[in-house]
């Protein structure tokens, strides 16, 4: 198996696009990538989405983009798990390099979630849950996570005010993050009034559905090295994939064995630190799945930054913030980049690239050499760990 | 019209019918012809109590295209007495009423309802367990 680099990134903004198709997205996220990696082919393209098909009536995305952007011909496939999907493409492109098959994999997460609204759009979000017995009975995919944050606020004794800690450090680190949707900072006490979506989550602790498009391209590390000094054709540092990772669970939050333990991302994430030969206490930030407060606190746990019950107490002591032990969402996360679904993955991946290389602006963590991301399908029925390394 | 899609569940919709592990007894609910405790087949019919209690739940406000009407509404996990937690709405309750561990029981009520010409879904919801009448006099 070889070692795989990544030598391009490139994202639109996150919002709503009334004025910019899916296809149009996807090309502006991979003219940034192509345009940083400057090599004269592609081997792949990998297309993470999640919702083109209900939302836009558009499937076979792998040719529609391959040929809108210039590389008719290439061999290309979408990914589908849910709102794992962008990492699950990242993961499939990782594979495919891996295993030599494919000399340069181009990685494209796109998502428009805004052309439909209401429960039209609701109805298409609720495709992530158990048809049968979940969506078939009303149950969507924030009122699965609703569930489960009462049952954490039961347990452990956690108020609702305990879970704002999440989204006020969410929308602090996307402040200053050019390409997120939300630049208002949030204070507890508007995060505590907000009107509720499905309860107890709120509007403001649930990430804003949005649009959007993110594009890396892998290769081999080999090739990296003989290049030189820079990983990409304008000078930016190396960055290696140290690990890649996939579980799942049981797609039904009834199924599972313990509602409140994420044991696809636990699975996902242990593997990853085997892979990487290094242990959570070695990770300087994680880009964690917060689609709910709820799922931070619950990926803290699985990942082992934090003790299982203690994740909100972490949040709350500070220990994600930009300075804290391990800092979360440091470009905003799902809650202040927001969430362009099958793409979210891939931003993920992006951002923790700028990390590692120095190019996060006011964002920036200091002497971040090891970045973990994990992007979880459907509230952790997958979970896909990534560890990116500074070479 | 999805109608084979719901006539097929009819069992588990209308009798809370799941399956019995004949090696673990592990009570399965829905059915799934494969113990999720110990890996065996399991195909005999169990017929679950439709007793339990709330083990979490959440008022829906953004409700998908096909509960639109009912918003909002309350879904919840239920812990059936047998072991499995099964997700389904509560329904004849008073909202501020429900709280976790609450006693429910089965009932069956219409899950959703596809316009003036749409098949109506029928299947179980729970509501808080019924005490015992009192004695008549």
């Amino acid at each position: 198996m070889r070692d795989v680099s990544i030598i391009g990134i490139g994202q639109t903004r996150v919002g709503e696009h009334w004025d910019t198709s899916l296809r149009h997205l996807a090309l502006e996220a991979i003219k940034g990538a192509a345009l940083e990696a400057d090599v004269d082919r592609v081997d792949g393209l990998f297309v993470g989405n999640m919702l083109a098909g209900e939302l836009s009536g558009q499937g076979n995305l792998g040719a529609l983009i391959a040929d809108f952007v210039g590389l008719r011909g290439v061999e290309a496939v979408t990914v589908e798990a849910a709102s794992a999907s962008g990492a699950a493409a990242v993961r499939q492109a990782y594979l495919a390099v891996a295993g030599g098959l494919m000399d340069f994999a181009l990685v494209v997460g796109v998502e428009k979630l805004s052309d439909v609204v209401g429960s039209t759009a609701v109805t298409a979000q609720a495709t992530a849950t158990d048809s049968d017995y979940e969506a078939a009975h009303g149950v969507t995919p924030l009122a699965i996570a609703a569930m489960m944050m009462r049952r954490y606020m039961h347990e452990y004794d956690a108020s609702l005010a305990d879970f704002a800690a999440f989204s006020v450090n969410a929308h602090l680190n996307a402040s200053t993050n050019p390409y997120a949707m939300f630049h208002n900072k949030l204070s507890v006490q508007s995060f505590v009034k907000a009107p509720m979506v499905a309860d107890p989550i709120n509007l403001f602790d649930a990430a804003a559905p949005a649009d959007g498009a993110a594009a890396v391209i892998l290769a081999s590390s080999d090739w990296v090295r003989g290049r030189g000094n820079s990983a990409t054709g304008n000078g930016a540092a190396r960055v290696r994939i140290a690990a890649s990772s996939a579980a799942t669970d049981a797609l039904a939050i009834a199924d599972r064995s313990d509602p409140l333990w994420l044991a696809a991302a636990e699975a996902s994430a242990s593997r990853a630190y085997r892979q990487a030969g290094i242990t959570a206490r070695a990770i300087h930030f994680a880009e964690l799945h917060d689609a709910a407060t709820v799922l931070a606190a619950l990926s803290l746990e699985a990942c082992g930054f934090a003790e299982r019950g203690g994740g909100v107490n972490f949040a709350k002591g500070g220990g994600i913030a930009r300075d804290g032990q391990t800092p979360i969402g440091t470009l905003g996360g799902l809650k202040g980049r927001g969430d362009p679904g099958g793409a979210t993955g891939v931003y993920q991946i992006v951002e923790a690239v700028q990390q590692l290389r120095g190019q996060a602006g006011p964002n920036q963590i200091a002497n971040a050499r090891l970045g973990l991301a994990q992007s979880l399908g459907a509230n952790g029925a997958t979970a896909i760990t990534h560890i990116l390394v500074r070479d | 019209m999805d109608v084979p899609r719901h006539w097929r569940l009819q069992t588990q919709r209308y009798g809370l019918i799941g399956e019995e592990c004949p090696d673990c007894k592990h009570k399965i609910f829905p059915p799934r012809d494969v113990c999720p405790e110990c890996g065996s087949p399991a195909h005999a019919p169990y017929v679950f109590s439709g007793r339990g209690e709330v083990f979490s739940f959440s008022h829906v406000y953004q409700a998908p295209a096909s509960h639109e009407e009912q918003a909002p509404y309350t879904v919840a996990m239920i812990k059936l007495e047998e072991g499995p937690l099964v997700t389904a709405q509560l329904t004849d309750v008073n909202r501020d009423e429900i709280e976790i561990g609450m006693p429910v029981e089965m009932v069956t009520r219409a899950l959703q309802s596809n316009g003036e010409r749409g098949m109506i879904v029928y299947g179980y919801k729970f509501r808080p367990a019924v005490s015992a009448a009192p004695p008549s006099s």
